[in-house]
């Protein structure tokens, strides 16, 4: 697309920008205040003297929330690609019986809001004993991706050739050995795309964190957040920074991998 | 995985052509009952998982919402079978019309406001300027932070004695609100975090939506001598139509079922002033001393019949639209 000269809609896109973007401006300003100017009236609009010391308690006391955050987010991607990518290829390249109702319950499982999946996964959990563990939280925390990564890898490998599959196939490759040596490697950026969004929603999940693992000693970061929400009214620096600390990823993935964010967001919303 | 980067399999697909056939009419029907077996083996990870971690859960759950229990025999079992009590318990309880007058409110405010403002941006942002793709991945951020993180971070501007938003309403005169202890303005504070959160997604998908209105009818507009509010009305309104059906229909099932920022920020609070169907579904079940797992359930169930019922409105325009 041409880019025009125009100067007032840049100043007017930069204004906008800063609005929009001014509580993040905040969580980073409160986070690099000292506790003695937290409660200044007005407060201060710049980090005047800006300190240290809410990243420093972040340091002493979230590292071990963080850990298992880290922890979720991964094993969660790696049980979302397990499941999902073979689905979008029998979906996308072997025409199973029964598609068409497949795809309306995957649609439909989107739907379903988190609270309700808690709940029932809270009864299960509860008598088998696996509430407040790592793997109860990233099946859990599944669930959000799982019907999203499965459409993505479906839309993406109905791009892929049928030539690519039939020659595979007739030099006498297995379907299993097509699925992972040519197609697999074929669909990374759809790979990529989910991965991202399977870590960035497990890494921000709130709900199943609260209400499945909110005992043990491998609480996620989010939960790490709220009780310090709950416990230190004052120290809202420390919450900050831990807020700053929590957004890392979501920074990363903005900076680095800015078109799968977007091809994330448009996925399954609106056909070409 | 394949370790050359030179993709062998796309060279040889040329080759297929030229092979000698097989007969086709042999191979057909044998190969394509060995494809619908390859095909189901490939689902089997998909369809276990949908059973034990989908169908499962929900089936609990709605197994909670018809039994008696107490957290005595939660733990142990045996619940009793009581129907639809847990149901009437929560349709007569008062906290009943306020948490769906709530949720009402929230879900068509937020999506009338989100809606509005990303659309206005989305146009702002379609005539490309200097820094234009830039700004509008910035736009992006809100909604990619963790909830737990924009919830406190509200929370925290809208404090009532130290809150920035009070801070620059006094320095134009305007005396301090209560944002979260108020409970006339409780609700308010929760939507304007709310609707912050949901603009870049409406912003995308009506960018993407603009994108794919043909140039030359903004052309032949302005030959016409049509401003650009005209312009905005009869080409792009219009022109948008499916692309805004699909993307409130979305916020709808999406708003439904936000729980995080209005849990985090008031706990459905002060006096349940903020408390929509999911707070309530989570104060009852994990939010007190005593859960009350069945009514929970109940008030879930409610829930999903909902986002469903908005659910299925957009699979079938969708299909229309792609019919």
């Amino acid at each position: 697309m041409t880019t025009r000269r125009s100067p007032w809609r840049t100043a007017v896109g930069l204004v906008l920008t800063a609005v929009m973007l001014f509580p993040v401006y905040w969580m980073v300003n409160v986070s690099l205040t000292a506790t003695t100017d937290m409660r200044k009236d007005p407060p201060n609009l710049f980090p005047v003297n800006p300190t240290l010391v809410g990243y420093q308690a972040v340091l002493e006391q979230q590292l071990p929330f963080l850990a298992t955050s880290l922890a979720v987010g991964l094993g969660t991607v790696l049980l979302t690609l397990a499941v999902a990518a073979p689905a979008g290829y029998a979906l996308a390249k072997l025409r199973p019986r029964g598609e068409g109702v497949l795809s309306f319950v995957l649609l439909s499982s989107q739907m379903i809001p988190a609270i309700i999946m808690a709940m029932g996964f809270y009864a299960i959990y509860l008598k088998l004993g696996v509430l407040n563990t790592v793997a109860g939280l990233i099946v859990a925390d599944s669930t959000i991706a799982v019907p999203f990564a499965v459409m993505v890898f479906t839309a993406f490998m109905q791009g892929i050739p049928d030539e690519l599959v039939n020659a595979a196939k007739i030099d006498g490759a297995s379907h299993l050995r097509t699925f992972w040596s040519v197609i697999m490697p074929v669909s990374r950026n759809a790979a990529v795309t989910v991965s991202l969004f399977a870590f960035l929603w497990a890494w921000s999940d709130f709900i199943f964190a609260s209400s499945l693992d909110n005992g043990g000693d491998a609480r996620p970061i989010t939960l790490g957040i709220y009780a310090y929400i709950g416990n230190n009214n004052q120290q809202w620096n420390a919450i900050m920074a831990t807020a700053v600390v929590a957004s890392i990823p979501a920074t990363v993935l903005l900076v680095l991998a800015q078109r799968y964010v977007a091809a994330g967001v448009t996925a399954g919303a609106v056909k070409d | 995985m394949s370790t050359t980067r030179t993709h062998p399999v796309a060279r040889r697909a040329d080759e297929v052509t030229t092979r000698p056939r097989m007969s086709p009419h042999v191979t057909r029907r044998s190969s394509r009952t060995r494809d619908r077996v390859t095909a189901a083996a490939f689902l089997t990870p998909l369809l276990a998982y949908l059973i034990l971690f989908y169908a499962f859960p929900l089936f609990r759950n709605l197994d909670l919402s018809v039994r008696g229990y107490t957290v005595r025999n939660f733990v142990q079992g045996g619940a009793p079978f009581i129907g639809f009590d847990n149901y009437v318990k929560v349709f007569t309880s008062q906290t009943f019309v306020p948490a769906l007058t709530h949720t009402a409110v929230f879900t068509f405010v937020s999506i009338a406001f989100q809606f509005t403002i990303g659309l206005a941006l989305a146009v702002f942002f379609h005539s490309s300027f200097r820094l234009s793709a830039t700004l509008r991945a910035l736009f992006l951020v809100p909604w990619l932070l963790p909830l737990i993180v924009s919830a406190s971070t509200w929370s925290w501007m809208l404090n009532s004695d130290s809150g920035v938003v009070n801070s620059l309403l006094h320095a134009v005169g305007v005396s301090p609100v209560n944002w979260l202890t108020d409970p006339n303005m409780a609700l308010v504070s929760v939507l304007v975090a709310n609707i912050w959160i949901g603009i870049p997604f409406n912003l995308v998908i009506l960018y993407s939506g603009l994108q794919n209105i043909p140039n030359e009818l903004y052309e032949a507009a302005a030959l016409d001598g049509a401003g650009a509010w005209q312009t905005f009305w009869r080409v792009t309104f219009p022109l948008l139509r499916p692309v805004s059906a699909i993307v409130t229909l979305l916020g709808l099932v999406y708003t439904l079922k936000v729980f995080d920022i209005i849990w985090i920020m008031t706990r459905g609070g002060p006096a349940g002033s903020s408390t929509t169907l999911a707070t309530w579904t989570y104060q009852l079940g994990f939010g007190s001393l005593l859960p009350n797992f069945g009514p929970a359930a109940a008030v879930g169930n409610i829930l999903i019949a909902l986002a469903l019922l908005a659910g299925l409105a957009y699979i079938r325009l969708q299909r229309r639209q792609e019919a």
